[in-house]
């Protein structure tokens, strides 16, 4: 993996969520800052609940300014809740939550001004072409046209639709609309960048042109707020996030703190077919120092993904494949859940 | 490249302001959004629910005022047939409009478009969707009301400047139909919901005292067609196209301020408790 997170450590260090496991490196900072960070959001305790459902169970974070934070976790975790309640568009059964120091409940359309949103699902307005998308949208924060006129060209060029400027919404392909809708989210020059699943359903190039413009923002100091259930996604582009199942924080970090905390350095993959998969744990038994059996594969969790395979085929295994990788982030969710992030 | 550096200003103005979590004093942008997307995709569907009303007076006005021959008129004096009709799909006609943008158009924008949800993003509140999305409503009403009374007067249906008055008086009846169906919509969740507003929508068209007085029924049926809005509205236009006015007049236009003032109350909360839940 790329070094992208070697910042891990400076003044931005945030302060634990309380209930959150406690990370090796997560302890109060010991540089010398002057000033505590300055948290744009701040959550406590923060539940949700539908009728008998619990979607957020009780979690505790706080983002400082600029930094680009993470809710990684499978489907239905309560990633997107947490999300509603940071827009106040859901509100909370209990806890507290501030928003550049104003409850969003208090203050929906205040708070909502400090935001960018990207939801889930794209909402273009399908009736209105894409620039005036951006314009109107302008419109909706009470901004200018004087204002909005240039400021909607400027980012059009940002999402490299400069020439689809007068096309309908619905001619644009899936990047396309997806790119569209974060410059429509920074029309207002938020302070924090909410994005719900940004990449979920694109092509691997259209993703990287988006992670690639998210980037820039962060640059410009934009805080990020990103749900993903793409470890890719979350190694690449948070600086620090929590993981999140069931409504509850399971860990947090980094993401090379979280993979240092809850894997190995390297994972041997091993496929026997579907029959053996569940079998053959017995045999490995001692390869490693941890094993996980999946339906689809066997994963040996070391530090030496080579050795072990070496031993393995000592053993007189034959497996039908063998891959020996990094550990990620999803090593680290199955760790923490017992589950894969994609099911 | 700087998309954030710069022209910060502009937005503080925007972010200091105070307000409740319903209202930003902005549904000029969701006005000005309609206007943006009438102009680009909307204009033929408006242009057919000008003609409708003007379809029926003249097939029921003149066809069928060939049959009727005069009938009596509010003030009392003989009135041709068409002009009898005339104001009575009118208010038919502001009811069909206000009806329509606020239900099917809403409940499209509400659980198709997405387009309602996009906007709470913002710095708007539900109220300002709310009254930005009635506000269209009434324009339009405005619109083919002012038509309407166009053809009245080109058909010679006019006798009195008193009928210029059906003109507001058609925006306050839209303004009733729009403020209730809006949140009536809110409660909608399939298409098949959707067609209990047009079960309600023809009775209420076609007994209203749109084509015949109300004197034919019997007292109890009466007495619940009065109690429905839109025979308020037949009557109240009625009075004015005469300019014969009684103190009833005064009770019809109670009966649309009520209506509007409860209907504004109603969708303002089920807008409040469907997207800030």
């Amino acid at each position: 993996m790329p070094e992208l997170h070697s910042a891990e450590g400076t003044s931005k260090k945030p302060a634990p969520a309380k209930d959150a496991r406690p990370t090796k490196d997560a302890g109060p900072s010991t540089n010398a800052v002057p000033a505590p960070p300055q948290y744009v959001i701040t959550a406590k305790n923060l539940t949700k609940t539908y009728g008998d459902v619990t979607a957020v169970d009780g979690i505790s974070f706080s983002v400082p300014v600029g930094e680009a934070f993470g809710l990684l976790g499978p489907n239905g975790a309560g990633k997107s809740t947490t999300m509603k309640m940071i827009g106040g568009v859901a509100q909370r059964t209990s806890g507290s939550l501030t928003i550049m120091g104003l409850d969003p409940e208090e203050h929906g359309p205040e708070v909502r001004a400090h935001l960018g949103v990207v939801p889930q699902q794209d909402n273009l307005d399908e009736e209105l072409r894409v620039r005036d998308n951006l314009l109107v949208y302008g419109r909706y924060f009470g901004l200018p046209m004087s204002y909005l006129k240039p400021k909607a060209d400027e980012l059009l060029e940002f999402a490299q639709l400069t020439d689809k400027a007068k096309s309908k919404v619905d001619a644009l392909s899936g990047g396309m609309k997806r790119r569209l809708t974060i410059a429509r989210s920074l029309i207002n020059e938020p302070r924090i960048l909410l994005l719900d699943e940004p990449t979920t359903g694109l092509d691997p190039q259209a993703r990287h042109i988006l992670w690639d413009r998210l980037f820039r923002l962060k640059e410009q100091g934009v805080t990020l707020i990103l749900t993903t259930h793409y470890m890719d996604e979350a190694e690449q582009l948070c600086d620090r996030l929590i993981v999140v199942d069931k409504g509850r924080i399971m860990a947090e970090g980094s993401p090379a703190s979280l993979i240092r905390n809850y894997s190995t350095r390297e994972v041997l993959e091993l496929r026997f077919g579907s029959e053996r998969n569940t079998s053959v744990g017995a045999e490995l038994e001692g390869i490693g120092e941890r094993l996980e059996t999946l339906p689809d594969r066997v994963l040996i969790y070391t530090q030496d993904g080579e050795a072990a395979l070496e031993e393995v085929s000592a053993r007189g295994l034959r497996p039908l494949t063998s891959l020996v990788r990094r550990s990620s982030l999803e090593d680290v969710f199955l760790r923490l859940t017992g589950r894969s992030l994609i099911d | 490249m700087t998309v954030l550096t710069q022209g910060h200003s502009v937005t503080e103005e925007a972010r200091n302001r105070r307000f409740g979590p319903l209202y930003s004093r902005n549904a000029r942008a969701v006005i000005g959004r309609g206007l943006m997307a009438t102009k680009s995709s909307n204009w033929l569907v408006m242009l057919s629910g000008f003609f409708e009303p003007v379809l029926f007076l003249i097939s029921m006005g003149v066809g069928m005022g060939a049959m009727v021959g005069t009938v009596q008129g509010p003030g009392g004096q003989e009135i041709s047939y068409a002009a009898y009709i005339a104001p009575a799909l009118l208010a038919v006609s502001a009811m069909n409009g206000a009806i329509y943008d606020s239900t099917w158009n809403v409940f499209f924008k509400m659980n198709f478009a997405k387009l309602y949800q996009g906007m709470l993003y913002t710095s708007l509140g539900p109220l300002d969707v709310a009254m930005g999305e009635i506000f269209l409503a009434l324009l339009r009403g405005l619109l083919y009301a002012t038509g309407f009374t166009a053809v009245m007067g080109l058909m010679g249906l006019i006798t009195t400047p008193w009928a210029l008055l059906m003109i507001p008086a058609s925006v306050l009846i839209a303004f009733g139909f729009a403020s209730f169906g809006m949140g009536i919509t809110s409660f909608m969740k399939t298409f098949q919901q959707m067609d209990w507003i047009n079960f309600i929508m023809l009775p209420m068209f076609l007994f209203s005292a749109t084509f015949y007085p109300l004197s034919v029924y019997p007292q109890y049926i009466q007495w619940l067609i009065q109690a429905m809005p839109l025979w308020h509205g037949v009557e109240l236009l009625r009075q004015i196209s005469a300019g014969a006015f009684t103190p009833a007049t005064a009770i019809h236009v109670g009966y649309y301020l009520v209506m509007i003032v409860l209907g504004l109350m109603l969708t303002t909360g089920r807008l409040r408790s469907l997207f800030l839940k």
